[in-house]
């Protein structure tokens, strides 16, 4: 079961790669939210209710409804062009992102030690790669904003993949910070919007020695 | 419990603030937090290696905590003389100015929160609020520029925090395999010996790549250099000072779990390579640098350079290293809260249009000439004590080749700060002055008197209790 949504995952990221409209993209976040959120359910290691209460919150909640919703908001509020416009075309980008997944495998694979969790570990690297990726190859802000929200989306695997928990209140600040970082970041892709003609990042060059 | 308290009443004093639109309110209540941080501030030195939960105090938190505590009162200070400055001549909306006091306290706040945290992740997410904070006032100015430094200085900070805390989560793998599952720094440190050296390798390289952007150092040195272009002075003295401190405390923890295994050369060494490319880097765009605000922040990244590579020396460079951080702190500071002053009569920060300023304005000259003696490490200033001990320590370890190119470094960046530094005080001017001498008033070049006074007399005569405390904030990575 883990390990088909892991791999249905590392497909999203995959999808992404090629999505050429914003609302698209959004919709896969939405997608990966929800895989996140049934594999944190399997993953949990004792169903209490405040366990569950922080998980459904986290992943269910917050990157399956109020994160595309938020994105959909901006994305219209500043009647951004629909086109994703990459630097690099859309097949090359594919390519990429295969090379990121084959190259977590080789690196994974050389790592010893790792109790049984190989696939979570792999599917961790290329989502944050492929996040960092996704961020260094577009050309709007927003999509910035969700390549950055990929990148967290890695990082939550990860943390999932690590048996070792930290305490419930130091989880509850994780998740506040990452809240308002996401939010905070679509009030300036709005304020940036209202500025320049259009959110993105040729207009902003102008500090420089 | 005191802690508990100390972040609901600065949560309460920051509300008040947002929703407060009268400047009298403001002031009271910024008198009233620095009253909290300052009572805090003597908390926490009357009960050292105490505290429970999420908060310990120890050496280097109380050292950090008083550094932090006097820039804070004088920051709030000139805060309010740069926001009457500023409203005079852009007329900024009461909403922009409780943001910016809000945004002050909450600074200074999660500052706190992050030197005393003694939980790896509450560091972390301390240093996460800092971002935000730091980003609503370097908005402040409301123009294109402080749009873009502020979209940059978020978003870079924000995603090389997420590598400092995948780095986190290798440490967790680390701690898991050694058996244990908390990840407190007391726990940590205790079991460092038997962590996996590839885990912990990769884990103090991640929190040093994202905890770099915090203290200003390479790799991620650009976002504080951009935010200081247009961030208002107080705010850029707390960016290259305290916050710089707040990046050094989350490196130096880590460190100190190195510190403990055989992978401790490895980090001194790659602590030592980031230290000298910073410095490299800092002389380079010193030499030709035409933003004064830029100057110092290339010198921040230059005496944070220093700093790393205190810690890669080790021995008597690491009691130099925090030397070096609390006499930078306030030298720093004194420089940004004067070019305040100087961006007041000249109305610009570009230096080649400056000039004349002994003439126009003694005190503010004065103050910019004990700066230039403090920053360059010339005596009295105590950044001459603490670049001494560094190299003394660098002669004792026989790393000849990287001293000898650190001290041509070095020289190249003084001759860059006196070319400029002159040019500013003695130099004639281009083009005439449009002095606004009623808003240039002496007392506000007074703090800075008291800061360059400190950092002369704490370096020729330091207290013992402060050596006590550095010598004890050394003990936590031995």
């Amino acid at each position: 079961m883990k390990a088909i949504i892991l791999i249905l995952f590392a497909i999203s990221l995959l999808n992404i790669s090629i999505s050429n409209r914003l609302r698209g993209f959004a919709r896969l976040l939405t997608l990966q939210g929800f895989l996140l959120f049934v594999l944190a359910f399997i993953q949990l290691n004792e169903v209490t209710i405040l366990n569950l209460v922080f998980v459904l919150l986290e992943t269910l909640v917050f990157k399956t409804i109020v994160l595309p919703l938020f994105l959909d908001y901006v994305i219209k509020k500043n009647r951004i062009t629909r086109e994703t416009e990459p630097y690099v075309p859309y097949f090359v980008s594919l390519l990429i992102v295969t090379v990121i997944i084959l190259a977590s495998f080789i690196i994974v694979q050389q790592i010893e030690g790792l109790s049984g969790n190989t696939l979570f570990f792999i599917v961790a690297l290329s989502t944050i790669f492929t996040g960092l990726y996704i961020i260094i190859s577009r050309k709007k802000l927003i999509t910035h904003l969700m390549g950055y929200v990929v990148v967290e989306n890695g990082v939550f695997i990860l943390s999932l993949a690590i048996g070792n928990e930290m305490p419930m209140m130091v989880n509850t600040g994780i998740l506040i910070d990452l809240f308002i970082g996401v939010l905070v970041m679509g009030i300036f892709v709005n304020k940036i919007g209202d500025v320049f003609q259009e959110a993105n990042n040729e207009y902003l060059s102008q500090i420089r020695d | 419990m005191v802690f508990g308290y100390y972040f609901g009443l600065a949560l309460l004093i920051i509300a008040g603030l947002v929703f407060s639109r009268r400047t009298q309110g403001h002031l009271i209540l910024l008198g009233l937090f620095n009253l909290l941080q300052w009572s805090l501030t003597a908390y926490a030195g009357l009960h050292l290696n105490s505290g429970t939960g999420f908060f310990k105090v120890d050496a280097l938190a109380v050292i950090m905590l008083v550094v932090l505590s006097i820039l804070a009162t004088t920051s709030s200070y000139h805060s309010v003389f740069y926001l009457q400055h500023h409203h005079r001549l852009h007329s900024t909306p009461e909403r922009a100015q409780s943001l910016y006091y809000a945004g002050l306290c909450l600074l200074i706040m999660a500052q706190t929160g992050a030197f005393l945290a003694s939980h790896i992740a509450v560091t972390w997410i301390f240093v996460e609020i800092t971002t935000f904070a730091a980003t609503i006032m370097i908005y402040h100015e409301r123009s294109e520029e402080s749009i873009e430094a502020a979209w940059k200085y978020l978003f870079v900070c924000s995603v090389a925090l997420t590598l400092a805390f995948t780095g986190i989560l290798f440490l967790g793998i680390a701690a898991e395999e050694a058996g244990t599952v908390n990840l407190f720094y007391d726990s940590l440190v205790t079991h460092a010996p038997v962590f996996n050296a590839f885990w912990l390798k990769m884990a103090f390289l991640l929190t040093l790549i994202g905890y770099s952007a915090k203290m200003g150092i390479f790799p991620m040195h650009t976002v504080t250099i951009d935010a200081h272009t247009v961030a208002p002075p107080p705010v850029s003295a707390f960016i290259s000072t305290t916050l710089m401190n707040v990046g050094f405390v989350g490196i130096y923890r880590m460190y100190a779990v190195v510190a403990r295994t055989s992978s401790f050369t490895w980090a001194k060494h790659v602590l030592l390579i980031v230290g000298m490319l910073s410095v490299f880097v800092a002389v380079v765009y010193l030499v030709r640098v035409r933003h004064f605000k830029r100057m110092f922040a290339y010198s921040s990244l230059e005496n944070m350079g220093l700093v790393a590579i205190g810690l890669g020396v080790g021995g008597l460079a690491y009691y130099a290293a925090l030397l070096h951080l609390i006499f930078h702190s306030f030298t720093k500071a004194s420089m940004f809260y004067q070019i305040q002053q100087v961006h007041q009569m000249f109305r610009t920060y570009v230096i080649r249009k400056t000039g004349g300023y002994f003439r126009n304005y003694p005190a503010g000259a004065l103050v910019m000439l004990l700066c230039f003696i403090c920053i360059a490490g010339i005596p009295p200033s105590g950044l001459f004590i603490s670049e001494f001990l560094l190299i003394r320590a660098m002669l004792a370890e026989r790393i000849f080749a990287i001293l000898v190119t650190l001290l041509v470094l070095l020289t190249f960046a003084i001759w860059a700060l006196g070319k400029n530094f002159m040019q500013l005080i003695f130099a004639e001017p281009d083009q005439p002055i449009g002095i606004q001498s009623e808003t240039l008033n002496p007392i506000h070049s007074l703090s800075q008197f008291v800061l360059l006074g400190l950092v002369i007399y704490l370096g020729l005569n330091p207290p013992p209790q402060m050596v006590t405390l550095i010598n004890e904030a050394i003990k936590i990575i031995q």
